[in-house]
């Protein structure tokens, strides 16, 4: 009798607790903190685009994966000619958009020709400069032809803005996205949250989630508050570092600690005196503690760097003792520049946290050495409009997140204002090197320039920083690009 | 009586159309490019070039008031600049969260300050008449954002009785459960919204009613041999019911759009947290409209008062 | 009733005790606060209230009490000169309005106070700062332009009446200009009632104040402000639940101060309640 209800009991508990995982077992609910303001990536530079319907929803010929390695998508294999010059994809077979028509080369071509086009509105057309035609073979065969050779072309293809869209679905494609991918778009609630469903016509391996919602919370206490209720269970690109410890002190939650590509910088104007000057710019480097500003404004996570390149990568080449903090030498610095009773300059700061408490530390820092800063917390568009367009600041704090952006550097009429010869002939030269030794010599020598000519004040790598529920598996840690890949998502039975 | 309703229609007409210059110049005028915004970083000029002709952002300033004014009159408010519908039917969607919540806290407001303001006035002098005024003026005092915050930690996620914010996704649903949820979603903001407001309420609720009852009539009244009770309810009240419900009018009004910093709070999609996106993603024409809704909101509440004074007062209807 | 009783009223002395309290710290401020206002101390970030730090620290380490006395002088800065806006603009509106009664003049300044009116205050503030930026004085624009026809209005009321009065009249008589009338005889009679909507709007000003600069759109770092406080404590409010505490209390205490203060002197100008205490 004890035995029976013993394991009656036992029985209950099972039901009760699979109850209550298959409550969970089909779906998840992902929060992020920016809505995108529309769907169609090849078509704005938003990032929040990218973040729901990578992968999820759009696929292009390669695609990235979580470790941040290039790898077939839609093209299964390529063929490149001697000159490297003629590339030709082999395409999956079998593919259908989610509204029932068929993938095919002329999908490629269309898209990409698109993307190119004078009037397009891609926001990274400079993925496709060096494209000179896209042709159709077949319908299984696509061949693309670039102007000079391109050792980035199978990366550059990878990216959001890149992905294959179709000609019969393109002019609702804002609001109705129709891709490829292993999720189909089901319904958005602007202002609130975007659902997916599964694909089940899907040509490669399945989504194990039945469907998905993403579910956009930009204020980081609201973001943290719906964690704790247990209404997300899911947050991609958590934004309050300050409450991860809260989150892995509680066993309900798994807290996901990964690499972004987002170098975060204290850009400063390079053609404003007296930041033109470079012993200027070298005070401004001694002047900062790096770990300080980790520990305050991140609560510690992230890595910190010494110029312009992501540490996880293998290139790159570790610069933070040439800017280590020494108060004493920024002072020696400023006064050898004349300016040894200090200056006044501006300090202007876009949302994010690590912008806003990186400014009121570095503010307090550059006081130290005698600099004063005037701060002002900027909306975003504002920030295009004065910062990064307009010119108009002094320093300003950013995190840039494209991956392998160091070409930047190269423009001297980026915000910036670096000009630098030997440097724009260096990413010149890296633009039509493939060999890997030869990349990495040159890589080496970009990243060294920068260090050396103190451009910015280089602080760390933004963390990719997620909290998720604990029985849920497979969220990419790291954000070599910004996507929620859900598509190997499912929940620990 | 025809010539007081034409001259208040006129005035009307006038005032919207003056709020409506105001908003579109103001908020034309205001620094950062929808289009640029949406490109980001690395966009090109020609692809801004591009997507600024897309959004029709290239004609002139009085070309692009006359069809946003003509446009709103036929009810179209154009097309938002970010997310490419109909500025119309986000405003709805929006509606289906910000109206309820205003009524929602109103009913709030109203049921409490009522007794809380008849209370305090009958007995005035007391220690309940004291302590009420105390608890409004706290009500009054405390910031509703504050208040806010400290209901989640309490309620959300101590006591875990309500969810921390956000809205059901079933929305009101056809189901009393959708209903429910629904409600329930809205109750916090509801509260930290009613709070103040029902402070204030009480407050005018009991000077009013302090006022009437020392009026004359209503010593004739109690003269008359009609008991306190019966006066209170029979005169006093009826009377001091009119500045009351003006201050409702306009409560309701101002809550439509006052609950922008709690929508913010408990991410309620609502019409507070479509204006905060778009001043920041410069989706002009959505903040033009939306904030032009709000006025025409509270015109119409004030043109309504101001009718109703007019009707019950025939010198205010002659004299003017 | 007499005055003196009245100004040992309950209500009156608590307000006047809470406002001084901080009217005081604001100007201690200028002077002295326990620690460097902008202090920041990484190491020493998030310390639970305890000595030296009375009132903790922030996610930065600086010392909380500190921030609340010169965030105390921001909130009055900001609500006694948006007031100021207010009266400076309003009042010679309100009195010319009522010398010119139903003239053209009353009528645009009335239509122009109802407009302005009519306009979401917080929504518009946050627009004036998205136009001009966010600071501090684009704050007290923001906050004063809704005080303006307050004020315009209640001047206008109270004068309306004292036109009528004889010895008016008989000023008019004399040959005095509606100016010099205005000037002379009707300002300091509305002046109570100025005082009073003035201490009603200077409380309701720092409400709106630390509404602006929670949202970001107030005084900017490392300036401290009451709100912003708040903003920066929604994330911390398990860890270090203070944090939300103080500077909360901080604004409920001002604005209630103020707010008891302005009602004893209402009782205190207007007869007519005085009567009816009694």
């Amino acid at each position: 009798m004890k035995q029976y209800f013993r394991s009656a009991a036992l029985t209950t508990a099972v039901l009760l607790a699979g109850g209550v995982s298959l409550a969970h077992a089909d779906s998840v609910t992902v929060g992020l903190q920016l809505e995108p303001p529309h769907l169609d990536p090849t078509s704005a530079a938003a990032g929040a685009i990218d973040q729901v319907v990578y992968s999820n929803v759009f696929e292009g010929l390669t695609r990235f994966y979580g470790d941040g390695s290039v790898n077939p998508g839609l093209a299964k294999s390529w063929q490149v000619s001697d000159d490297g010059l003629v590339w030709t994809f082999n395409l999956q077979e079998g593919v259908k958009f989610h509204d029932g028509t068929s993938f095919e080369a002329s999908d490629v071509v269309f898209s990409l020709d698109r993307a190119r086009a004078e009037e397009s509105t891609n926001a990274q057309k400079a993925l496709f400069s060096t494209i000179a035609s896209v042709e159709a073979i077949d319908d299984q065969t696509v061949q693309i032809t670039l102007s000079e050779k391109n050792g980035n072309l199978l990366f550059n293809l990878a990216w959001g803005d890149a992905v294959i869209v179709a000609p019969e679905s393109i002019e609702n494609i804002k609001t109705n996205p129709i891709g490829t991918g292993a999720f189909k778009f089901a319904d958005w609630v602007q202002g609130d949250a975007i659902t997916l469903e599964r694909n089940a016509q899907y040509w490669g391996t399945p989504a194990h989630l039945e469907g998905a919602t993403f579910k956009f919370i930009s204020e980081p206490s609201a973001a943290l508050n719906a964690m704790m209720a247990g209404d997300l269970d899911a947050f991609m690109g958590f934004p309050a570092p300050e409450n991860l410890a809260l989150f892995e002190a509680d066993p309900r939650f798994n807290v996901l600690v990964g690499s972004t590509e987002g170098e975060t910088i204290l850009s400063t104007n390079n053609k404003m005196p007296p930041f033109d000057d470079v012993r200027v710019r070298k005070a401004l480097a001694h002047a900062i503690d790096r770990q300080a500003i980790i520990d305050g404004a991140m609560f510690g996570y992230g890595t910190p760097i010494g110029t312009h390149f992501a540490p996880h990568n293998p290139d790159y080449v570790d610069q933070t003792a040439n800017s280590d903090y020494n108060p004493e030498k920024a002072r020696a610095l400023l006064a050898e520049a004349g300016l040894g009773d200090g200056f006044t300059t501006t300090l202007k700061l876009p949302p994010p946290s690590y912008a806003r408490r990186g400014g009121e530390i570095i503010a307090a820092q550059l006081r130290d050495v005698g600099i004063e800063t005037e701060i002002t917390n900027l909306e975003w568009a504002q920030w295009l409009e004065e910062v990064f367009r307009g010119k108009d600041y002094g320093l300003t704090i950013v995190s840039h997140t494209e991956p392998f952006d160091i070409g930047i550097y190269a423009r001297p009429d980026y915000y910036f204002q670096y000009e630098n010869a030997d440097f724009q002939e260096l990413i010149a030269e890296l633009g039509a090197v493939s060999e890997p030794e030869k990349r990495s010599e040159l890589i080496a020598a970009a990243q060294k320039t920068l260090s050396d000519d103190y451009v910015n004040g280089y602080l760390f790598q933004l963390a990719m920083l997620s909290v998720a529920d604990s029985r849920l598996e497979g969220l990419w840690v790291n954000a070599p690009t910004q996507a929620s890949d859900l598509t190997s998502v499912r929940w620990m039975k | 009586m025809l010539r007081y309703f034409i001259k208040k229609i006129q005035s009307l007409a006038l005032s919207l159309l003056v709020a409506s210059l105001v908003i579109f110049v103001a908020v034309e005028v205001v620094p950062g490019d929808p289009a640029s915004f949406m490109l980001g970083i690395n966009a090109q000029p020609e692809t801004i070039a591009a997507l600024r002709e897309q959004l029709g952002l290239n004609v002139s300033l009085w070309e692009r008031y006359f069809t946003w004014l003509t446009g709103m009159l036929q009810g179209d408010f154009g097309t938002s600049y970010t997310y490419r519908t109909p500025v119309a039917e986000m405003i709805q969607d929006r509606m289906v969260i910000s109206l309820p919540l205003a009524v929602y806290a109103l009913v709030l407001s109203t049921l409490i300050a009522f007794p809380a303001g008849i209370l305090a006035a009958t007995k005035r002098g007391s220690a309940t008449d004291t302590s009420v005024m105390g608890v409004t003026q706290l009500g009054i005092a405390i910031p509703n954002f504050w208040f806010a915050m400290l209901m989640v930690v309490v309620f959300a996620i101590n006591l875990r009785w309500f969810s921390a914010g956000g809205f059901p996704r079933g929305g009101w649903g056809d189901s009393f459960a959708d209903y429910m949820a629904a409600m329930k979603a809205l109750t916090l903001p509801a509260i930290a919204l009613a709070l103040p407001q029902a402070s204030i309420l009480a407050r005018v609720m009991r000077s009013s009613l302090l006022d009437t009852l020392t009026e004359d009539y209503i010593r004739t009244a109690r003269a008359k041999g009609l008991s306190k009770r019966q006066t209170l309810w029979r005169h006093a009240l009826r009377n001091a019911l009119i500045p009351v419900l003006t201050i409702i009018g306009l409560q309701f009004a101002f809550l439509l759009a006052g609950g922008i910093i709690i929508e913010k709070i408990f991410f309620l999609p609502g019409l507070g947290q479509l204006i905060f996106q778009a001043i920041t993603q410069r989706d002009l024409i959505v903040v033009e409209s939306v904030v032009m809704l709000l006025v025409f909101a509270v015109i119409i509440v004030n043109f309504t008062v101001d009718l109703a004074y007019g009707l019950a007062d025939p010198r205010l209807r002659s004299g003017k | 009733m007499r005055i003196t009783d009245f100004l040992k009223s309950r209500n009156f002395v608590v307000g006047k005790i809470l406002t001084t309290i901080f009217c005081l710290a604001a100007l201690i401020s200028f002077f002295w606060t326990p620690f460097p206002v902008d202090g920041v101390d990484i190491p020493n970030k998030l310390q639970a209230p305890a000595w030296p730090y009375l009132l903790g620290t922030d996610h930065l380490g600086r010392d909380v009490l500190s921030m609340i006395m010169a965030g105390a002088r921001v909130s009055i800065a900001v609500a006694v000169l948006a007031v100021g806006i207010g009266m400076l603009v309003g009042v010679p509106l309100g009195l010319a309005a009522a010398a010119n009664k139903g003239k053209l003049l009353d009528e645009i300044i009335m239509r122009g106070n109802d407009l302005v009116f009519a306009f979401p205050s917080l929504v518009i503030a946050i627009l004036i700062t998205a136009i001009f930026g966010a600071s501090a004085v684009n704050a007290i624009i923001a906050i004063g332009i809704f005080n303006i026809p307050v004020f315009a209005r209640i001047t206008r009321g109270g004068a309306l009446s004292l036109w009528e009065r004889d010895y008016i009249l008989s000023a008019r008589v004399a040959g005095k200009s509606s100016t010099r009338i205005s000037l002379e005889h009707i300002l300091p009679n509305v002046m109570n009632l100025l005082i009073v909507q003035g201490t009603i709007q200077f409380s309701l000003g720092i409400l709106a104040e630390a509404g602006l600069s929670f949202v970001g759109l107030g005084v900017q770092p490392p300036i401290p402000s009451w709100g912003r406080m708040l903003a920066e404590s929604q994330t911390l409010i398990y860890t270090s639940p203070y944090l939300a505490l103080f500077p909360g209390m901080a604004i409920l205490l001002t604005v209630l101060g103020l707010n008891l203060m302005g009602d004893g002197l209402r009782d205190l100008f207007d007869p007519k309640l005085r009567e009816a205490r009694r």
